[in-house]
């Protein structure tokens, strides 16, 4: 188990060197200086050069990005003599607009896609996987075929368009729901709950469709195997062989997917803070590439990146927990 | 393995053209079952597709779009508009269309845009050419690239399957949307300066490339592993004894046999690129104006929501429509091509 997770977390630091590098050589590759962008209008060649040189982008890339590497893991600092810059450890550089720290940019947005993405997922994950459970019993009922139907429709729906609909039923024409807002989770939780409603509906009404089919598809096909016929045979009741038998056979590949879901989303989920004005880590992205804004463009992308490679870890060592037939080796 | 004949011939055999003459041919099982004909299971599977509702409700559906996308221009002769139009007399003091649901009329039959005044049912119809056009060619563009590289992975096998593979993990960790979103506008501003405005192809060709370097990979495993699988048959020694070279074995030996899976996948890839492509023009990262996109509809359409929702419930609903029969239709080609799946 040890050995597994050692060596996937070697894989996966490899990955991310790659995968920075790359974001790193193509962001830089942009031809406009940001230093010219940052110094406004009526800089003269010096100004920029000067900008340039506390920026450390007048530097030859392998050393820059040496130095990106550097202000992560040991912090770095900008200009020297008077100027000097402190950037303390997790250093991802400075927002080209307003020269706001970049870490503190993420730290502030990241809480606020964190909240949507786990309440989102609770959401959809209970909802998914009990509707699809309870059609699987029922397999062929008027039930099991509506819920086929209305699972169907909602795989093809899209957040912009299924979350502009609630929008407009559930705030604009009846009133029934606040405009989503973000309140720290520590001020006040009724008011976070209440502000985040509405992205967490959208979001778990419709991934869970997805999870119902998956979820239906896998129960149905763990209840036809053998070990549910000896569960019953030995007379257990419906309900036993059901959850702690076919369930949890059945609800390994969900997890799967639903590691690498929660991973993908904490990214980022850009359309649903689009719809809904929430400053969050995906809306922070999008913003920020409409200016060019590199620096943060490239951390938000990095961290991203950190949260699929993260899941997947996570994922691999929780299907040894949930599956007893899974060894890591 | 840059042979550019594959994508022809995998779409081919899926071609109702292909099947036309086996729709003449068997007699109908319930009328004659005594009567035995021999079908391949190219046939079958046609003939499988051919009986699935669902899937004839789907391909009618996506046949109506594919000609009002052609047509579009046809479209704009009839009604005398064009897509740039722009009907400022129609809308009120605020920019909003006079008259019921968006300003429906004779004229503009699914009203006009608030604030700009153009036409929605042209802008529609010409952001279902802009929608199609960029799924299909990023579609084509993954699959050729995955066929490629599955293939090549599959068959060398040794360290270039273990680089292939490596890449493709690798592929998977990039946060595509999140990355996308990121490399499209930089790319750009790489090939143009601030003052001139790319032209729309430009953009356009940005969008599919990025769409088909980052989703070859399920496509490459699949291959991959559907070549290893078929490497060592009997047919494939056959054809190496008879002095085939691996040129011929690869594309008239093994790409006739998976063609199959890769249809599937094709016609599965088509929806999620037109859902991811609408995605990035909702945050306006997808293709810029003065071209239409769905995407962008709705995205304009958010500051609208509370006066005018039609404004959001056309394009949404096609959208919606377009990627809802694909899907289906994906669904019932995979299940008619394999008949161990069960609904």
């Amino acid at each position: 188990m040890l050995r597994f997770v050692v060596r996937r977390l070697l894989v996966a630091v490899l990955t991310l060197a790659v995968i920075s590098l790359v974001t790193f050589g193509l962001f830089f590759a942009v031809p406009s200086s940001p230093a010219k962008v940052m110094c406004g209008k009526n800089c003269t060649a010096a100004d920029i050069a000067q900008v340039e040189r506390r920026l450390g982008i007048d530097r030859p890339l392998p050393r820059q990005y040496a130095d990106f590497v550097q202000g992560v893991f040991v912090g770095r600092s900008y200009g020297d003599g008077d100027f000097r810059q402190d950037c303390p450890a997790p250093c991802l550089g400075y927002s080209f607009r307003n020269n706001q720290p970049v870490t503190e940019i993420v730290v502030q947005r990241a809480p606020v896609t964190f909240s949507i993405v786990l309440g989102g997922a609770v959401l959809w994950l209970a909802l998914g996987v009990s509707l699809g459970m309870v059609s699987a019993l029922r397999r062929g009922t008027a039930f099991d075929r509506a819920a086929i139907g209305i699972t169907l429709a909602g795989a093809s729906m899209q957040v912009y368009f299924f979350g502009l609909i609630l929008l407009y039923l559930l705030v604009y024409s009846t009133g029934l729901l606040p405009f989503p807002s973000y309140t720290p989770l520590t001020e006040s939780p009724v008011r976070w709950a209440a502000g985040l409603l509405l992205p967490w509906m959208t979001l778990g009404f419709l991934n869970s469709a997805l999870y119902a089919r998956l979820s239906r598809a896998q129960m149905l096909e763990t209840l036809s195997e053998d070990f549910v016929r000896t569960a019953r045979a030995k007379g257990l009741s419906a309900r036993q062989v059901h959850t702690r038998h076919a369930l949890r056979a059945a609800i390994t590949p969900i997890v799967t997917i639903a590691g690498l879901d929660i991973g993908t989303s904490l990214g980022g989920t850009f359309i649903t803070e689009t719809i809904f004005g929430l400053q969050g880590l995906g809306k922070a992205t999008v913003e920020a590439v409409q200016f060019l804004n590199l620096p943060v463009v490239m951390a938000t992308v990095l961290l991203a990146a950190v949260f699929i490679v993260a899941a997947n870890i996570v994922v691999d060592v929780l299907y040894a927990v949930i599956d007893p037939r899974v060894r890591l080796s | 393995m840059s042979d550019l004949s594959h994508p022809p011939s995998l779409t081919a055999p899926g071609d109702p053209a292909a099947g036309e003459p086996i729709v003449s041919t068997p007699p109908d099982p319930v009328a004659a079952p005594s009567q035995i004909v021999g079908r391949s299971p190219n046939q079958l599977a046609w003939l499988r597709l051919k009986r699935d509702r669902m899937a004839r409700a789907s391909a009618v559906t996506l046949v109506v779009a594919a000609v009002v996308a052609l047509g579009a221009p046809l479209l704009g002769l009839v009604t005398g508009i064009d897509p740039t139009d722009k009907f400022v007399d129609r809308l009120n003091d605020f920019g909003m269309p006079i008259g019921y649901a968006g300003g429906i009329s004779a004229d503009h039959w699914l009203g006009l845009e608030p604030g700009s005044g153009r036409d929605i049912l042209l802008q529609l119809v010409y952001g279902l050419r802009t929608s199609l056009f960029i799924a299909f060619a990023s579609a084509l563009l993954a699959s050729f690239i995955g066929v490629a590289v599955g293939v090549l992975a599959g068959w060398a096998r040794g360290w270039l399957d273990s680089v292939v593979n490596w890449l493709i993990d690798l592929t998977l960790a990039f946060p595509f949307l999140i990355f996308a979103l990121a490399v499209i506008p930089i790319l750009q501003d790489r090939f143009y300066s601030d003052r001139e405005s790319p032209s729309p192809a430009f953009r356009v060709a940005l969008i599919v490339a990025t769409f088909g370097l980052f989703s070859w990979t399920y496509t490459a495993r699949l291959v991959r592993g559907q070549v290893i699988s078929l490497r060592e048959r009997e047919f494939v020694e056959a054809a190496r004894a008879a002095g085939a070279g691996t040129g011929h074995i690869l594309l008239r030996q093994l790409l006739p046999n998976i063609w199959a899976p890769i249809l599937v996948t094709v016609s599965l890839m088509v929806p999620q690129f037109i859902a991811i492509e609408a995605a990035l023009a909702f945050v306006n990262i997808g293709v810029t104006e003065p071209t239409p996109d769905l995407g962008r509809m709705i995205f304009n359409s958010i500051g609208y929501v509370a006066s005018d929702p039609w404004y959001t419930l056309f394009p949404g609903l096609t959208i919606f429509l377009l990627v809802l029969a694909f899907n289906l239709l994906g669904d019932a080609l995979r299940d008619s091509l394999d008949p161990r799946s069960t609904r």
